[in-house]
């Protein structure tokens, strides 16, 4: 075994510790300016995305092969360092306006972003653990930012509570797993449960499965491990919020697929079906609790937990057919991709927001259309995307998992109209929100004053979002998209 | 082909759209230049529709004529694919000529609450994508445009509505996405049962008709497909949208709903429903039928009991795509062309009765029937004579467009497709009903007249000042008042561009 540490490799990784730790040092250093922390923090982040960006069309392997650097690890790498990009903007004057502490604050969104960043790399149990451990972690502590507020406590006790019960169970379904195949190895396991165990281990095989899938589940808010989403998102500070939406998520969704497409496919008789029950559980209960919501962020929380519900479809899809499969990941990636942008984009604009009311009623949009225009646009524009109606982005994304689904036939084609059905409801709450900004009279008279860089990143998702609807060969462009099917 | 005709088609559907984005950038308070503009766009790109209309080759075998058929998004395999034939030239050139009218219709009225930008760039985003549905002929090409009317629609009711506007809006958006969305479902599966897979209109149906696909696969296919049509035509049981979408619409929406949007549905059925999935068809015809029938009968007796006259028209709507509907059951030459007729000819008309209708409102305030009272002929005779003029048209006066296609729809289910042999005598008691329904609708509109038009002016108005009809108003009127008249008197003007297309795609139902 090679033990010489491909540094290239880890590049990206090592700029972004080495930025969490200036933050760290910086902020103890100064005191009135702790501000400082975030443009440092961006300058770490954009470095790293260099840092990727070199790294494209590589195929490294370190650490003795769980830490992989191939097509599938740069897109999401480049997709997380975007995001984190767009987290630190929409910070800055959230944070600095709210007089809490910026330094520690920045120190652990970054010490998150690095676990979603080792997350699409991490080809071996204990290396995923750690990933998931990394964004977990610093997170609870984030949600509960807004010390002086007893809900953003409850948000962050209320995450790290049912977050360490689901590691619990993680963690000892990854112990079976170890147990029965020898390995921690992904694509080692996969060899070994490929290669029949005994019926005793056989057992105990699929009761690790279903373990680490719980772990993963908590992860990315699938019913019945949803519990904590509404909760937190609305406790936790707005651009918080945003990071668990989307970057946290994703990571979630980007180790559930290198689990379950590369250590376990050739179980998928036994899990498929467990995803088939999740996904359809998940986007029913989530879209019909949201039909119910008047609070924004708990409205987007339950939209991001339908739409995790989506997200899951393509796993019930999987067969012994690697053409096939190959289709059903790029659609699970293109969703994600295509989700979080939305979702993104929607939070920024509730960011802008909520620098007026901490609430954050529906009725707050109320009239937004006259006051800013942009934002009204903005925001309609993803409220229509995240319904799925094109000529949007998010349109693509579900045409691209209806394709995969109608391809399987059997079980595909009912997951498919299940998902429809539930498309259709969304669009009941995803439209209350442009019905507020634009049918109803404005609430205030003063004009909406939103941040130069909040207003920039909406206005840029939104023009990614209508550029992929009317385009959507720009995504498809992306060869990752399935390279980690059937190596 | 040079690269003027190829794309041309494309440069009128997406001019609305870039007129669209024009207007949305130009400074807050200019209000006469947006409506300008709102004239100017949609005038550019009628003269093209009316350009490509005149250079049409009538006599060509060809199928396609303007086509353009281009990569788009290779990874699921749609193209950028459209063109136009005989059936979707008259509909496409409608939908320019009423945008245009509409557009001009506006230049002396914008409804409360104002908003004239938005309100203009959302009626020419919603023009692109009506124009852009006649022309598709991929299917994912077909659902973008298809939907693309949905949110400036559910916009121009929701903001410009009447006092239930809100109400109205939703249903309709959920209604037609509900719909759509099955359809979109069949679509796919068409996709993935076809060899080579193709979303290509033209190629599906040549695959259709070779018999490519399972009899089984076309039931269910046909039944996914249609209901996304059925919801836009509006078919009995599922039009309860359209009366609350048609009543709180502003006026330029009610026109362009009932003159270009509810077309697209029973488009759909000609071009994708009929010639991909003919097997599917034949089963379902007769069903097909008896709702065209019971939405005959039905809207008629509905109009009766009507007190508001924007909703007795809406209804009245309902009945006219019933003839449409029935039409196209029984897959005859004679009834597609009848079902052409009656969608272009119920475009005019009921447009045109809805403008009627909207600048009643704009004089009375009112659309209850019994609050007008009567006395509109001695009031303002020339909207009182402009708008029974188009009300007899509506009820079917041989000599006036309404007339043709509900004959020939009634014709042809005297005589249905040869496929359908066995059910001639369902068809033919669809025909005494639809005979039936046509007393009714002239017995409603003539009944509506009489409370409207005739009688004596009520007291509440006879010290009321109202203006008669304006010169905006005639210069919107005249061309669909005319167009009436000529396809009353030549129907062989619209027959003659559609009877070619339609003979070689029902060629298939000839049994």
């Amino acid at each position: 075994m090679n033990q010489a540490i491909d540094y290239h490799a880890i590049l990206p990784e090592l700029i972004l510790s080495g930025t969490i730790a200036l933050v760290l040092v910086v902020d103890a250093g100064v005191k009135k300016r702790s501000w400082i922390a975030m443009p440092i923090g961006l300058a770490g982040v954009v470095a790293a995305l260099v840092a990727t960006l070199t790294l494209v069309g590589e195929d490294r392997s370190t650490f003795g092969g769980s830490f992989v650097v191939d097509d599938f690890a740069v897109m999401f790498k480049v997709f997380f360092l975007s995001v984190a990009i767009v987290v630190l903007a929409i910070s800055f004057r959230y944070f600095r306006d709210g007089r809490v502490y910026q330094g520690e604050y920045y120190f652990l969104l970054l010490t998150s972003f690095l676990g979603c960043l080792m997350m699409p790399s991490s080809r071996d149990l204990l290396v995923l653990f750690i990933s998931l451990e990394l964004v977990s972690a610093p997170g609870f502590l984030i949600a509960a930012f807004r010390k002086t507020d007893v809900r953003s406590n409850e948000a962050g006790l209320k995450f790290f509570l049912i977050g360490v019960l689901s590691t619990a169970v993680m963690l000892y379904g990854m112990s079976l797993m170890y147990g029965v195949t020898g390995q921690t190895n992904l694509s080692e396991i996969a060899t070994a449960l490929a290669g029949g165990l005994d019926p005793g281990k056989e057992t105990l095989s699929l009761a690790a499965i279903l373990f680490i899938a719980v772990g993963f589940g908590f992860k990315v808010s699938a019913v019945p491990f949803q519990f904590w989403a509404p909760d937190t998102y609305e406790g936790a500070p707005v651009p918080v919020a945003a990071f668990l939406a989307t970057a946290s998520k994703a990571a979630g969704f980007a180790g559930l697929l290198q689990l379950m497409f590369v250590a376990f496919p050739a179980q998928f008789e036994f899990w498929t079906p467990i995803f088939a029950v999740l996904s359809i559980f998940t986007m029913t209960i989530g879209n019909f609790v949201a039909l119910q919501q008047r609070q924004t962020v708990r409205l987007l929380a339950y939209s991001s937990i339908a739409q995790a519900g989506y997200m899951l479809l393509p796993f019930a899809l999987v067969t012994a057919d690697q053409a096939a499969n190959r289709e059903v990941f790029a659609a699970a990636t293109t969703y994600i991709l295509i989700y979080a942008v939305m979702t993104l984009g929607a939070f920024t604009v509730v960011t802008a927001l909520s620098r007026e009311s901490r609430a954050l009623p529906i009725s707050d949009f109320d009239g937004l259309a006259k006051r800013a225009p942009l934002m009204a646009v903005a925001m309609t524009v993803f409220m229509v995307s995240l319904a799925g109606i094109p000529p949007m982005a998010g349109f693509w994304a579900k045409l691209f998992v209806f394709r995969v689904a109608i391809e399987r036939g059997g079980i595909g084609v009912a997951l498919a109209v299940i998902m429809l059905v539930n498309s259709v409801v969304s669009i009941v709450y995803y439209l209350a929100i442009p019905r507020a900004m634009i049918f109803q009279p404005p609430r205030r008279e003063r004009p909406f004053a939103s941040p130069a860089l909040v207003t920039g990143v909406a206005f840029v998702a939104m023009v990614a979002v209508v550029a992929v609807g009317i385009y959507p060969e720009l995504l498809a462009h992306f060869p990752p998209l399935s390279t980690l099917v059937g190596r | 082909m040079n690269a003027w005709e190829e794309s041309a088609i494309s440069i009128a559907t997406f001019l609305p759209l870039l007129g669209a984005l024009v207007i949305a950038l130009v400074p807050r308070g200019k209000d006469r230049l947006v409506r300008g503009l709102g004239i100017v766009f949609t005038a550019a790109a009628m003269v093209i529709a009316i350009a490509l209309a005149i250079g049409f080759d009538y006599g060509s075998g060809a199928p396609l004529q303007f086509e353009l058929n281009t990569a788009w998004i290779p990874v699921i395999d749609a193209r950028y694919h459209v063109g136009i034939d005989g059936i979707s030239l008259p509909l496409w050139v409608l939908t320019f000529i009423l945008s245009f009218l509409c557009a001009i219709y506006t230049w002396r009225y914008v409804p409360s609450p104002g908003k004239t930008k938005a309100f203009l760039a959302l009626m020419l985003m919603l023009e692109t994508g009506m124009a852009g549905t006649f022309i598709a002929f991929d299917l994912i090409l077909f659902f973008i445009f298809w939907e693309l009317v949905l949110v400036p629609m559910y916009f121009l009711i929701g903001i410009w509505g009447s006092e239930n506007r809100e109400y109205a809006a939703i249903k309709f958006f959920l209604y037609t996405l509900f719909g759509s969305i099955f359809m979109l479902l069949g679509f796919l599966a068409m996709y993935f049962r076809s060899a080579p897979h193709t979303f290509d209109i033209l190629e599906l149906q040549a695959y259709g008709a070779g018999g490519g696909f399972s009899r089984t696969f076309q039931l269910v296919a046909f039944g996914a497909v249609a209901l996304g049509f059925a919801v836009k035509v509006p078919m009995w049981p599922f039009h309860t949208w359209l009366p609350d979408a048609h009543t709180e619409a502003p006026t330029i929406g009610s026109v362009l709903l009932a003159g270009i949007m509810l077309k697209m549905g029973t488009y759909g059925f000609v071009r994708v429903a009929l010639p991909i999935l003919p097997e599917g068809a034949q089963a379902y015809a007769p069903w097909i039928g008896l709702l065209a029938a019971i939405a005959i009968v039905y809207a008629a007796l509905a109009c009766l009991a009507q007190k508001d006259l924007k909703r007795l028209i809406a209804f009245s709507s309902v009945g006219h795509m019933g003839f449409v509907m029935l039409g196209i059951a029984t897959l005859t030459p004679i009834g597609i062309n009848a079902a052409i007729f009656g969608m272009v000819a119920h475009g005019l008309i009921t447009g045109m009765l809805f403008f009627c209708v909207g600048s009643v409102y704009d004089r009375y305030h009112t659309r209850q029937i019994a609050e007008i009272g009567g006395g509109l002929m001695q009031k303002l005779p020339y909207l009182g004579g402009v708008f029974a003029f188009v009300s007899i048209a509506s009820l079917g006066l041989p000599g006036l467009a309404g007339f043709w296609g509900e004959v020939m729809a009634l014709l042809s289910s005297y005589n249905p497709a040869g496929v359908l042999s066995d059910q001639v005598g369902l068809f033919r008691v669809f025909m005494v009903a639809g005979g039936i329904g046509t007393i009714l609708t002239a017995g409603y509109f003539l009944w509506m007249l009489q409370r409207v038009n005739m009688g004596t002016v009520p007291d509440r108005w006879r010290e009321t000042a109202l203006p008669d009809i304006v010169a905006v108003e005639w210069i919107s009127w005249v061309p669909l008042l005319v167009a009436i008249v000529a396809l009353g008197v030549f129907p062989r003007l619209l027959l003659g561009v559609t009877d070619g297309a339609v003979e070689s795609l029902m060629r298939l139902f000839a049994g």
